[in-house]
């Protein structure tokens, strides 16, 4: 039976988890079909806040900022999380990927870096776009930003790849997603909008506030994360 | 070679209940290396079910099923031996054939994946330019070709097919059924679920389930041909029909 495939040890968890990612990132680079949509979504609801709130000569206050751009994140990463196992479901790629070695954790871990690293490029643009149309003060802050929507979007990211994984075969997933999704998602968008706002006050920014949204929301990472690495083996195995 | 690779599958009174509507009942039979076996039966008889109990992906509801002296469970490590081949391709149609290739070759280990990759596609007989092109753009032979491909990666010990040559035409089952003998010379465990009694006939052992039973199982080495094939699934899977020709 030997042939010249001769297998080495399985790759360890990381590895796997690595793989899975960079097929989803090259599969995406070529297509550019989500990444695309998620960011013309937050461009627009960006574009269309800002004409409702911004009045010609004066600056948004800073809450409705922050508000407007977890919004958009949300809109956006919805998308994403959306299409994020639309290409396991076609042509049943996902059977041939769980009777793989790779642990299931590592490919829940490889999808949510995958989504992760889609919704961080969209959140450049918009913040980029927010601090033009807002005269956002983000120039001192933008690190601390930036940590901000990265954790909020790992939280958030974690929920959804979880639910759409759940959802793989539902039909009318993408009702269903943001249904199921979004109660559960409040926390991390509260603690993202409150902590923004305390970064960008322009007069009386309080660095003390955000820092406890900060650990907030790292809190709410590790458990979303907890809870997806511990769900996605009896979700996807389901039968 | 791993200790699996020449052992039998044996499989012990397995059962399998969907919210309490019965899809396998106390099935019990054995799968040599370097057999093909087909299961056959009419819709709804548990034939995917019983793939996907051998593929360990559908955990069973009673019984077991051991591969040598290992237990063969819902996520087993063993599955790292188990190639399988469907209906759909199981692929990533956005990929090209030798990235589909690759990719599952480095999920499962092989040594170089590359090399391997290029090796199963002369195999099956894809060129340069279809080993280059998205899966996507395959016709429906072609994903199938690359389907065992991706199936033999990793060298399984246990191959399944669950409806192979569906929509393949003539020249396609063809090549199935030269591939599927080709996998029984070396040596490895094939178990072929289908509807097409003729993609069937290379099989030398065939096993016949109705409403979720065993109604027939029995091994001929070198083959049952498609006359004993439709022979034994008539009698066994139409018994009105048996009885009014009878008359």
């Amino acid at each position: 039976m030997a042939e010249d495939g001769a297998t080495a040890p399985a790759p360890g968890f990381w590895r796997q988890a690595l793989r899975i990612a960079a097929k989803d990132l090259a599969i995406e680079w070529r297509s550019r079909e989500v990444l695309a949509t998620m960011t013309f979504l937050a461009v627009v609801v960006v574009l269309i806040f800002s004409f409702a709130f911004v009045i010609e000569g004066t600056r948004p206050p800073a809450p409705v900022v922050a508000g407007i751009m977890w919004v958009a994140l949300v809109v956006a990463g919805t998308v994403g999380l959306a299409r994020a196992f639309d290409r396991e479901r076609d042509g049943e790629a996902i059977r041939s990927l769980l009777l793989t070695p790779a642990p299931r954790p590592a490919i829940y871990l490889g999808k949510l870096a995958a989504t992760v690293a889609l919704m961080a490029i969209t959140e450049i643009v918009l913040t980029a776009l927010a601090g033009v149309l807002f005269s956002a003060s983000l120039g001192a802050v933008i690190g601390r930003v930036a940590l901000l929507l990265v954790l909020g979007t790992i939280g958030f990211a974690a929920a959804g790849c979880t639910f759409s994984a759940a959802l793989l075969r539902a039909r009318g997933r993408d009702a269903l997603l943001a249904t199921l999704l979004y109660p559960i998602i409040v926390p991390i968008v509260i603690a993202g909008a409150r902590g923004t706002t305390q970064l960008i006050d322009p007069i009386a920014p309080d660095f003390d506030g955000a820092r406890f949204w900060t650990q907030f929301l790292f809190a709410l990472d590790v458990l979303f994360v907890t809870a997806g690495l511990w769900a996605f083996e009896p979700i996807v195995s389901g039968d | 070679m791993n200790h699996v690779d020449a052992a039998p599958l044996r499989l012990s009174k397995v059962g399998k209940i969907y919210g309490g509507r019965r899809a396998l009942a106390e099935v019990s039979t054995t799968f040599e290396p370097g057999r093909i076996a087909a299961v056959l039966g009419p819709n709804g008889a548990g034939k995917s079910t019983l793939l996907g109990i051998l593929s360990t992906l559908i955990a069973p509801s009673a019984g077991e099923v051991r591969w040598g002296e290992d237990r063969l469970g819902r996520g087993s490590l063993l599955r790292a031996r188990i190639g399988y081949v469907g209906h759909d391709p199981g692929l990533y149609g956005d990929l090209t054939a030798t990235e589909n290739l690759t990719l599952f070759a480095r999920l499962y280990g092989v040594a170089d994946p590359r090399a391997r990759a290029a090796a199963l596609l002369a195999r099956v007989g894809l060129g340069e330019a279809a080993a280059e092109a998205p899966a996507r753009t395959f016709s429906r032979g072609m994903l199938q070709r690359l389907a065992l491909a991706r199936a033999l990666a990793h060298d399984p010990a246990l191959l399944l097919f669950d409806e192979p040559a569906a929509a393949l035409d003539p020249t396609g089952a063809d090549w199935l059924a030269r591939e599927l003998s080709a996998e029984r010379e070396a040596g490895r465990v094939v178990v072929l679920v289908t509807h097409d009694l003729a993609a069937a006939a290379v099989a030398d052992q065939v096993v016949i389930l109705r409403r979720g039973r065993v109604v027939f199982d029995e091994a001929r080495p070198g083959g049952f041909g498609v006359e004993a094939v439709r022979a034994s699934y008539d009698t066994r899977t139409r018994p009105a029909a048996r009885e009014a020709n009878r008359g």
